[in-house]
């Protein structure tokens, strides 16, 4: 039993990887991709306050990243696994 | 006219990458073809095995490796307790066989340095667990507990080298802008002095000030732009592809430890009597939900400086990588229209990866910010509040 799962941690470890980036890039993705749209509208209705927006979204965008990278960091180590 | 001289070379330049790099890749093909003819070695062999090659570019070593053959060595340092210290370059290493280095006792083995136990034939003794017995380096684990049987290395490797780099370059940039205010007092910053204040103020007005509160603004300044400068010239050198650069400093797991520890020892020790108070014994909660608050948000310090370990580390990693995974398609595919649209695409993700570069020294930089602020900050928020309810 203890064999089989062996086994399986070896062989299916870059597949889980492979997977896991995805997960984690859609997951970005859909983040980056609200905060930038909310962005762009709120610059749109707003462009005095253009810059102050920008700056908030830079650091939101940061916030979700740190927690891809995570997510991309540990898919590294499983595939190396 | 000497804008258009510029303009030419670097054109020629482009040209020379965008037509060298398929050219490499097939001479290095050619040469892999050589030596296959010579020995015996496995088909399997011939395969670039190009992500040993972006790991072992990413990991620190004791080497620069230029091109081919080429690598500037460093120097070795080791202490050996009741031996003393041993210094050497480490060209001083030579093959014994396909994957181990030897240079006297001590021996190179996948990145590690080992002094292995020799059975009385000369030949390296196995452990049990079918690793090498004998010493190796001295981890904070063996410190700890108090192992022995360890030497201490204190090589200056590459990201060793690279740190040291930046760092004297930083020393150098600094304190020519500050003799520069002390030579030429009350007057506008002119050339390179502009830059850095331009920068400069930059963190103190739209970092440090949105945060921190006006009193203490000052005393936290030149801890902020000593991380954002330190990051910032450490991701930028890491970027230049050869020698005095491509050390991948910030991209090492350890060096942003150090940085987000600081970070989180800035907190814990000017943390002021608003900041525990309100985390060891949250006001107007109930007690039950105290025993569920309270670890949490003790949790919750480590964790800010934990991500900030994480973001810095992955997001250079991740670009040193992105880099030498677009070059290297390059070399495994070998034909010119690819290599001239993989040129194009490494040249931008070189742009993108500068800017990343500035983005990740500012984040970090902000967030830390940040977390000072909220640990020094006098709490009239929570009596406004209060005052509402």
């Amino acid at each position: 039993m203890a064999n089989l799962l062996n086994i399986l941690l070896e062989s299916w470890g870059p597949l889980g990887a492979g997977i896991g980036a995805g997960l984690v890039a859609i997951g970005a993705g859909l983040g980056i991709g609200q905060i930038g749209g909310r962005a762009a509208e709120g610059i749109a209705r707003q462009p005095e306050s253009a810059n102050d927006i920008r700056g908030t979204a830079i650091i939101l965008a940061a916030f979700i990243e740190g927690v891809a990278l995570f997510g991309a960091v540990i898919c590294f180590l499983a595939m190396n696994a | 006219m000497s804008k258009v001289r510029v303009l030419n070379i670097s054109r020629v330049l482009m040209v020379l990458l965008l037509v060298g790099l398929p050219i490499l890749s097939r001479s290095q093909q050619q040469g892999d073809e050589d030596r296959l003819s010579e020995g015996p070695e496995p088909i399997a062999e011939k395969e670039l095995d190009f992500s040993a090659f972006i790991q072992h570019h990413i990991a620190d070593d004791y080497l620069f490796h230029i091109a081919g053959d080429i690598a500037v060595p460093l120097p070795v340092i080791i202490y050996e307790s009741g031996k003393g210290f041993d210094m050497f370059l480490s060209s001083a290493f030579h093959h014994t066989d396909e994957n181990h280095l030897s240079r006297g006792r001590y021996l190179y083995h996948h990145g590690k340095l080992f002094i292995p136990d020799l059975n009385a034939d000369g030949t390296v003794q196995m452990g049990e667990d079918g690793h090498l017995a004998g010493k190796h380096e001295a981890t904070l684990g063996d410190l700890i507990s108090g192992n022995k049987h360890v030497f201490y290395n204190f090589s200056i490797t590459k990201n060793v080298f690279g740190l040291l780099l930046g760092v004297s370059l930083l020393m150098i940039i600094f304190f020519s802008v500050a003799s520069k205010y002390k030579s030429r007092p009350n007057q506008a910053p002119k050339g390179f002095q502009g830059m850095m204040e331009v920068i400069i103020l930059f963190i103190q007005n739209d970092v440090a000030r949105p945060f921190i509160t006006e009193k203490k603004v000052n005393r936290f300044l030149p801890y902020l732009l000593t991380l954002f400068f330190f990051i910032l010239i450490n991701n930028l050198l890491g970027l230049i592809p050869i020698f005095p650069g491509s050390a991948n400093v910030t991209g090492n797991i350890a060096i942003t430890m150090s940085l987000a520890v600081l970070s989180l020892l800035m907190v814990i020790i000017n943390g002021n009597k608003h900041f525990w108070g309100h985390i060891i014994n949250p006001p107007g909660v109930p007690l039950v939900v105290k025993f569920l608050l309270v670890p949490i948000e003790l949790i919750g310090i480590v964790t800010k400086s934990f991500s900030l370990m994480i973001r810095l580390f992955a997001n250079i990693t991740a670009g040193h990588i992105i880099i030498m995974s677009i070059i290297g398609i390059t070399f495994i595919i070998q034909s010119y229209a690819v290599g001239i649209v993989t040129s194009l695409f490494s040249v931008a993700m070189f742009t993108l990866e500068v800017l990343v570069a500035f983005i990740q020294a500012f984040i970090f930089t902000l967030l830390t910010a940040q977390m000072i602020g909220q640990a020094v900050d006098e709490g009239h928020h929570a009596e406004v509040k209060s005052s509402h309810h």
